[in-house]
């Protein structure tokens, strides 16, 4: 009887190639997960609970995260202004209302298409407290401590930024930020800086909570942080 | 009488078990970090990802230990079984299974690694770290689960779970189910170590 055939040898191949695959996506996965979360979205919503493909990471710098009481909640707007001011929420939601529709991107690579955001400019904000000439940035003091940002004013007012306090046709989440975000959608996520408690008007931008530990203060969506598109 | 014979190694069941445990650990606080639900529901976000990160770093660990002081030409042995896509002592899913969780153990790490160093220096961010790490959970997830519905709940290959908790099976179950192994070592006496 003839002896059978060695075996062929896979084994070393399949180890090699799924690590050598899966190194070199880190070149190419992140166009071919757009690719694939494309065709899935029609039944995103459905399989996500099973499977999320596409969505919101939570990310929080502090153990808890704040919470949103209507009845005591105040946005101070001071700084380098003519009329130092405090909103409540019934003052927030009475001035002029803006929608818009735009991508979240986050600085770790995912993103988040055709956000619904219903909120206020920052011009309107601007109108009630009459910034100083020498006002040249803005301080986003978030009730998450110790987490600031900052803009430039000719960043907070590009077309499409805003405070937002509805997300999705929602009030905004406490998970996103409740009851108030700024939202600057040319920059990654690190820059919307999330429950917001304070505006200060300053001579110019510093560098914020993430930019102390490295990342780029002017955090434009493929253009900062390493990326180049 | 039933008689039982001998399975899986001392050093092949820790490794195992090590691996699971690792594997677990990571995977639990991994949803926590990932899921939306899972981080509103347990918050501590930096507790978590400290736990994830020295979990991650504690898992390798554990493995690098065990190899180290087990019994390495046994676990050699094995890799040299698991290089051949035919059934013996493993079947050719198991070898699969196998070979696919060393390359993602490997491809965890280091994409975990850039996740945490990234945050730390912007030269390592890469916009696909986070896609390579997420979709590794989620493929893996997959052989786990599968792994597990065999190990566990399946009534035919269930008996298997016993190779690697006692390190023994049935002999008439290895029979029927891992024919060629058995007679392979009915035929050469068995010089596995029991390390």
């Amino acid at each position: 009887m003839a002896d059978q055939p060695e075996p062929r040898r896979y084994g070393r191949g399949l180890f090699v190639v799924t690590v050598a695959g899966g190194l070199s996506s880190l070149a190419w996965g992140k166009a071919a997960w757009s690719h694939v979360s494309g065709v899935v979205s029609p039944i995103a919503g459905d399989i996500a609970p099973i499977l999320p493909t596409q969505g919101w990471r939570i990310y929080t710098v502090s153990d808890h995260m704040p919470t949103f009481d209507p009845a005591t909640w105040q946005l101070k707007v001071g700084g380098l202004v003519e009329t130092p001011t405090t909103l409540t929420y019934a003052h927030l939601r009475a001035l002029p209302r803006v929608e818009q529709i735009s991508t979240f991107h986050c600085v770790t690579g995912w993103t988040v298409p055709n956000v619904h955001w219903a909120g206020v400019r920052l011009k309107d904000v601007f109108d009630l407290v009459r910034p100083l000439p020498n006002a040249g940035a803005l301080q986003f003091v978030s009730a998450e401590i110790p987490y600031v940002d900052y803009l430039t004013m000719r960043e907070a007012l590009l077309r499409d930024v805003m405070l937002a306090y509805e997300m999705d046709g929602k009030p905004l989440p406490r998970e996103h930020g409740a009851p108030l975000r700024l939202v600057i959608p040319d920059m990654y996520g690190y820059k919307n800086v999330k429950w917001l408690a304070g505006i200060n008007l300053v001579p110019q931008a510093e560098d914020g909570y993430w930019e102390q530990l490295g990342y780029d203060r002017d955090a434009w969506v493929g253009r900062s942080n390493g990326y180049s598109s | 009488m039933i008689k039982y014979i001998p399975r899986f190694s001392r050093t092949e069941r820790v490794l195992h078990w090590a691996n699971a445990l690792g594997f677990l650990f990571l995977l639990a606080t991994g949803l926590i970090l990932y899921l939306p639900s899972l981080s509103v529901l347990v918050e501590r976000r930096p507790l978590i990802k400290d736990m994830h990160f020295w979990g991650g770093i504690g898992w390798i660990s554990l493995l690098a230990i065990v190899v180290v002081l087990g019994d390495r030409r046994g676990i050699l042995r094995t890799a040299r079984e698991l290089e051949r896509f035919d059934h013996d002592r493993l079947n050719v899913g198991q070898k699969i299974n196998a070979i696919l969780m060393a390359a993602f153990t490997i491809l965890f790490f280091a994409s975990g690694m850039l996740l945490w160093y990234g945050e730390r220096d912007t030269r390592f961010h890469f916009a696909s770290t986070v896609v390579l790490h997420d979709g590794l959970m989620f493929v893996a997830l997959g052989l786990f689960v599968g792994h597990l519905y065999l190990a566990v709940l399946h009534p035919a290959t269930r008996h298997s779970l016993r190779g690697m908790t006692l390190g023994s099976v049935r002999e008439d179950w290895a029979r029927v189910h891992y024919p060629r192994w058995v007679s392979d070592t009915e035929k050469v006496p068995d010089t596995r170590s029991a390390r």
